[in-house]
């Protein structure tokens, strides 16, 4: 099938499911507030805009996706390569880590409340610990499996340090690897986000909740919608800064 | 440059390795002598396993000798003026880092030393005119022929002017044409750079071919057995009767020995 006939399609697709969307409970065969049709989706994202709600969810929902991604991530990484570069700091760990991974990420939201309170920082600590696991156990296994001959050609060249050999060598060399173990946070990211917005911290989940609990489900669908666009766009750009880094890669 | 053309550049005494492994000692080098002139080109000869590629390991640094001593330029006193390595290797595999473009390879070795940041890159280019690739120093390793990817390797090893440019089976990996090609680029190169060259090889025409002498590295623990000179000056023919003579007696030697143990 041609790439022209294949986008057709999908798009056909896409408005035939629309279309009955719409038509089911217009023809009153589904229960409007059970199921909003698209049509009024569009009408409450225009409210939600127009009365400031929408830019305010969406501005602190983004604000504790950034900061616990960038504390996740970074202490991800930063322990990440530590394990992978010290047997002794890996066998020191290996139990604890043993014990602490299995905990699911939401498991963590009493004390995340008890903590830091109904707060933003509460929306931090679930969406960095989600992240972190990710990410620590992706930079350990590219750090790992670095190729030791390229290590050598440093030790060659003169660079005897383990700093020196990080820098030039190892870094570089596990980006590939730490880069997806980053892209799968990403995503994993936003399901805390939403798990510890539903709590009552400001953002896009708490105010789902406030819609759902007044039964005012085109809302709700507004912010469903919202956050797939969200974490559309993300990973888009996330892909393309991706594939500039790692442009030397046959 | 220290020293007259008569004195080693390098001179390596007694040396002897043993790798440990489970409380078992394997020795691999044994009271190894060998000195280098200046401008000498040495090849080694050897089976594959006997060591050869351990010796070149050990002059760079990268494994520790149990035994013996290298001495750099002996008889002179001359302080270290730069923190240049002096000593660089040629892997068999190219072994360029893939995530840095042909230029900031070459550049890699230059960047411990004392070379200015704005020389290294003078440096890379001029030696990357030197192998021939001057065009491509924007290139990715990955986008490189095998045959390529070797001279960005040679390149990076000369960029730091070493007092002997060390090379581990460098052509081995290379399919026949390529590598007569470089072995006659590696002869050009060396007539204009006038560097000292130990060169590691299975390969005992290549041997004759390119050396002034080739050393037989041989028996377990291994060190240095025959050594023939050779004076057909060049550029030689690859099918001169001297050579070829110089070849049967090194292989000669080598089943001799091999048959010994």
């Amino acid at each position: 099938m041609s790439r022209l006939a294949r986008t057709a399609l999908a798009a056909a697709g896409l408005l035939v499911f629309l279309g009955i969307w719409e038509a089911l409970p217009r023809l009153g065969l589904l229960n409007q507030v059970l199921v909003p049709p698209p049509s009024a989706i569009l009408a409450a994202l225009a409210r939600e805009v127009t009365s400031g709600v929408w830019l305010q969810a969406v501005a602190s929902s983004l604000s504790h996706y950034a900061i616990g991604l960038a504390v996740g991530a970074g202490l991800g990484v930063l322990l990440g390569i530590w394990a992978g570069m010290s047997v002794a700091f890996e066998s020191a760990t290996a139990w604890i880590v043993r014990i602490v991974r299995p905990i699911p990420g939401l498991a963590w939201v009493p004390f995340a409340i008890i903590w830091f309170g109904v707060q933003p920082a509460a929306a931090v600590f679930i969406i960095a610990i989600g992240v972190f696991w990710i990410v620590f156990f992706a930079t350990q296994g590219a750090i790992r499996g670095v190729d030791r001959d390229l290590v050598e050609v440093a030790r060659a060249f003169g660079f005897r340090s383990a700093f020196a050999r990080l820098v030039k060598i190892m870094l570089p060399a596990a980006t590939p690897g730490i880069m997806v173990g980053l892209r799968t946070a990403l995503g994993q990211a936003w399901m805390a986000v939403v798990a510890a917005e539903i709590f009552g911290v400001p953002g896009v989940g708490q105010r789902m909740m406030q819609a759902s609990s007044l039964l005012a489900t085109d809302i709700v669908l507004v912010y469903m919608l919202t956050m797939a666009a969200l974490y559309g766009l993300i990973d888009t750009v996330f892909v393309a800064a991706q594939n500039w880094l790692l442009r030397w890669r046959a | 440059m220290s020293g007259s053309p008569d004195l080693p550049v390098i001179e390596i005494r007694g040396l002897g390795l043993a790798y440990e492994r489970d409380g078992r000692t394997t020795p691999v080098l044994s009271g190894l002598d060998l000195a280098i002139r200046r401008g000498e080109f040495v090849a080694i000869v050897g089976e594959s396993g006997v060591g050869k590629s351990t010796l070149l390991r050990v002059l760079i640094g990268l494994a520790r000798p149990s035994a013996g001593s290298v001495t750099l330029n002996p008889g002179t006193r001359a302080p270290a003026q730069t923190r240049l390595p002096p000593m660089a290797l040629v892997f068999q595999d190219s072994r360029l880092l893939p995530w840095r473009r042909v230029l900031s390879n070459v550049t890699f070795g230059l960047e411990w030393s004392g070379v200015s940041r704005a020389e290294r890159p003078r440096r890379a280019i001029a030696m990357l005119d030197l192998v021939g690739l001057g065009e491509l120093a924007r290139r990715w390793p990955h986008q490189l022929s095998g045959g390529q990817r070797q001279r960005v390797s040679l390149a990076r090893a000369l960029a730091v002017e070493p007092d002997v440019l060390l090379m581990d089976e460098p052509f081995s990996a290379l399919d026949s044409f390529t590598r007569e090609s470089l072995q006659d680029e590696l002869l050009r190169i060396r007539a204009a750079t006038s560097r000292t060259i130990l060169f590691v090889t299975h390969d005992i025409d290549e041997a004759v071919y390119l050396a002034d002498r080739v050393v037989v590295l041989t028996g377990r623990p291994a060190g240095i057995g025959a050594e023939i000179s050779l004076d057909a000056p060049q550029p030689r023919r690859r099918r001169d009767p001297a050579l070829a003579e110089a070849a049967r007696q090194l292989r000669l030697e080598l089943s001799q020995r091999s048959a010994e143990l």
